[in-house]
């Protein structure tokens, strides 16, 4: 059997959503625009599923736009902002080292046309500092992005405060929630954001489906330009089945989160604890808390995390390391980077995220398993060294 | 027995995957990404400052890795791709410019094959628990009764490898496979089809990996602009012909791109990397009847300290020529030809073949 603990990358579709976007895909087929018939079924599935991810987000549903994923989310909220606003004279964007590449890459591509970037950098805890986004807001800031917790690390952002900073200067404030939605709650009032990104299927949701909270008022220039569909903001005829789908991932997660959130932390604090206790010269990055439930990023001395990573794959244990990139190569982690982790620690480094199918018995398995291979990788290095 | 493959996205290493995985061993394939591949990969940009332009970057073997991966997957082994790039870019990348801006010419592969994948891909593969590191290679290895090595030709002598395979001890060949090298090239094509590996036409690869565009000369001139210096083309007596861009260049026995109005047709005879000159002279003067090579490798284990009767081989593309080798102090080699070889150049290999066996080699001085 084999032992799934990256959730962070992509969860496994909960059956019932399966079966929902299967069906939907087989029975619904209306284009939702149209008038007739077989377009207002579609387009009452897509009613629902508003709903139901509104209520995930506690947002009205017209405030819900239906994208292809976190990613595009990020891209329509960073480039509709960061466009919407230039005409106002406000050329400044702010984000984190931290950032997953959907906004960091997005960031960057912005600079290379002329808006200006600050890059704000976070020390070990992989936190970032109020007082350092605070700093770096100036009179022309169009937008602050700042993740709501980190991908790699698990690390709870604190967004509310940081919004608060950026609304005290006219800035408009984004926040990539795809590792949050569904793992805690979310309140978008309370958080005081103005955009919001999530992904279906880190929430036991279809691939391919994301969406973006976009706070009644704000303005965006649309990134997606052609008919009107998501009231003129994200163009291109609705992926009905995968929206239905990603509705009912988030009125499951939304009710399965109060004893889902305990029972991962307490996993996950277990395979922690078990790991740093019997695998020598371990240390876990980033603070413990505040973090969400699922995840611990764990460093091994004298080990690249590319050989351990593989040595556990080959051993049915499926976690990640760094972030892949578009060849699934390795690539030292920018987050363990920013975070001014030495060189040798940035590689030796490996991400648990667990999940609802995760149990006791899992974890103690990967805690069995893996002094053995360090033990393994690090012989094997002195020897060829000698 | 668990083997890993080094998969390099081309038919070669494709039927070597596919041969082991056919005879029933545990199959893992790896592919080694040895440059960057990614703009975003190498995100060296520091926090807190304002971010510059960064060119996007591209890749030749992206689609090479994207090929290995395919393979594997209708093989229905694993695939990994390890990255490489910053050992590539120490073992041989940058031995490369350093040889070039020299006066020497390297040959990337061979340092690739010794420095790389018996070393640290080998390294990776025991990690990985397995028996042995397979590549796709046109050579042979036997193993006798006393349980020594040797390593052979590739039996398809078009294709064979084994001269950039002299580095290769003892150890190394107890632990690596060559599937591919009984095999000619037209049969491992005909393995392909018959198996239904999307590679089967793929064409071989003729330049140096890293340097798609085969121009080496500009490769360094980027690499490393400050170490490249014009100097002066001289005739064998000392006289001043021409200029030159820098002795990278140029490589013993070449006879393009010097520009300079002759009647007669001149070589490169001599690079001087210290006074930056490079020496022409008549094709007569290219001949060489003895060299000496350091760092050589006897595959046996065993320095002969007698003279022995070989045949040398002083390229890739070279007909094997008598000779006689022995030992020398401090790891190297002294060898004398029977005739007089063209173009003996510093920085290739010399590679000592005993019939069809490989007993040696070095790097030319």
């Amino acid at each position: 059997m084999r032992i799934y603990l990256d959730h962070n990358a992509t969860t496994p579709p909960a059956p019932e959503v399966a079966d929902l976007v299967a069906r939907v895909t087989r029975d619904v087929w209306g284009n939702a625009s149209s008038v007739h018939h077989f377009g207002q079924q579609a387009k009452g599935l897509m009613d629902d599923a508003r709903g139901q991810v509104a209520d995930l987000l506690g947002a009205e549903p017209s405030e819900v736009v239906f994208t292809g994923g976190g990613t595009e989310s990020d891209n329509a909220a960073i480039r509709g902002a960061a466009e919407a606003l230039e005409a106002a004279g406000r050329r400044h964007l702010i984000t984190t080292a931290i950032e997953h590449e959907g906004v960091l890459n997005t960031v960057k591509a912005l600079a290379r046309r002329g808006w200006r970037v600050t890059l704000v950098p976070v020390d070990a805890t992989g936190i970032v500092s109020v007082d350092a986004v605070t700093a770096a807001l100036a009179d022309d800031t169009a937008l602050v992005s700042v993740m709501h917790a980190n991908n790699e690390l698990g690390t709870v952002q604190p967004v509310e405060a940081i919004a608060q900073a950026a609304r005290d200067r006219g800035a408009l404030f984004h926040t990539d929630a795809v590792q949050t939605a569904g793992k805690l709650p979310i309140d978008v009032r309370r958080m005081g954001v103005d955009l919001l990104s999530i992904s279906a299927h880190k929430f036991y949701g279809p691939k391919g489906v994301g969406a973006l909270w976009v706070r009644r008022g704000v303005r965006l220039t649309p990134f997606i330009t052609g008919g009107r569909q998501e009231r003129g903001r994200r163009a291109g005829t609705e992926n009905v089945a995968g929206i239905a789908g990603m509705g009912a991932a988030a009125a499951r997660a939304r009710q399965k989160m109060a004893t889902e959130g305990p029972r991962l932390a307490a996993l996950r604090d277990r395979l922690e604890r078990g790991v740093l206790a019997v695998v020598p010269g371990s240390d876990r990055n980033g603070a413990a808390e505040p973090r969400v439930p699922n995840t611990t990023n764990i460093s091994v001395e004298r080990i690249e995390a590319e050989s351990l990573l593989i040595g556990l794959d080959l051993e049915g244990i499926a976690v990640s390391s760094g972030s892949a990139c578009s060849s699934g190569t390795l690539e030292p982690s920018h987050v363990l980077k920013a975070m001014g982790l030495p060189h040798a620690r940035t590689l030796g480094s490996i991400r648990f995220s667990l999940g609802e199918s995760n149990t006791e018995a899992e974890v103690d398995r990967v805690i069995a398993v893996l002094p053995g291979l360090v033990e393994k990788l690090r012989n094997l290095t002195v020897t060829m060294k000698r | 027995m668990r083997i890993v493959v080094a998969m390099s996205g081309g038919v070669d290493s494709s039927v070597a995957a596919a041969l082991l995985a056919e005879q029933g061993h545990d199959v893992i394939g790896v592919s080694m990404q040895l440059y960057p591949s990614t703009p975003s990969g190498r995100s060296g940009q520091a926090p807190g400052a304002p971010m510059s332009d960064r060119a996007y970057g591209t890749c030749c073997t992206l689609d090479d890795l994207h090929d290995a991966r395919r393979v594997a997957h209708a093989l229905r082994i694993p695939h990994y791709i390890l990255n490489f790039e910053s050992r590539f870019d120490d073992a041989v990348v940058s031995d490369f410019v350093r040889e070039y801006v020299s006066g020497r010419t390297p040959i990337p592969c061979a340092h690739c094959n010794s420095d790389l994948k018996f070393s640290a891909l080998l390294e990776r593969a025991t990690g990985l628990g397995a028996g042995a590191l397979a590549t796709g290679h046109y050579a042979r290895i036997t193993r006798d009764e006393a349980g020594g090595y040797h390593l052979l030709r590739g039996l398809d002598h078009g294709k064979d490898q084994s001269y950039f395979l002299f580095t290769l001890t003892q150890e190394q060949m107890a632990r690596a496979m060559f599937p591919v090298g009984h095999l000619d090239k037209d049969t491992v094509r005909t393995h392909a089809r018959r198996l239904g590996l999307r590679v089967a036409d793929k064409a071989d690869s003729q330049e140096i990996c890293f340097v798609p565009d085969g121009d080496y000369a500009a490769f360094v001139e980027r690499a490393a602009p400050e170490l490249t210096r014009p100097g002066a083309i001289v005739s064998e007596g000392g006289r001043v012909l021409g200029t030159h861009g820098g002795v990278h260049r140029f490589t013993i026995g070449q006879r393009k791109g010097l520009r300079l109005s002759s009647s007669d047709p001149l070589y490169v005879t001599h690079i001087d990397a210290a006074t930056a000159r490079v020496t022409v002279g008549p094709k007569e003067s290219l001949g060489r009847v003895s060299l000496t090579a350091s760092d050589v490798n006897w595959t046996s284990g065993v320095a002969p300290v007698e003279w022995r009767n070989i045949a040398a081989q002083i390229r890739h593309r070279h007909t094997a020529a008598s000779a006689r080798v022995r030992a020398a102090d401090d790891g190297r080699a002294d060898l004398a030809f029977d005739e007089p070889q063209t173009a003996v150049t510093p920085g290739q290999a010399v590679v000592f073949y005993a019939g069809e066996e490989v007993i040696g080699g070095g790097w030319i001085e």
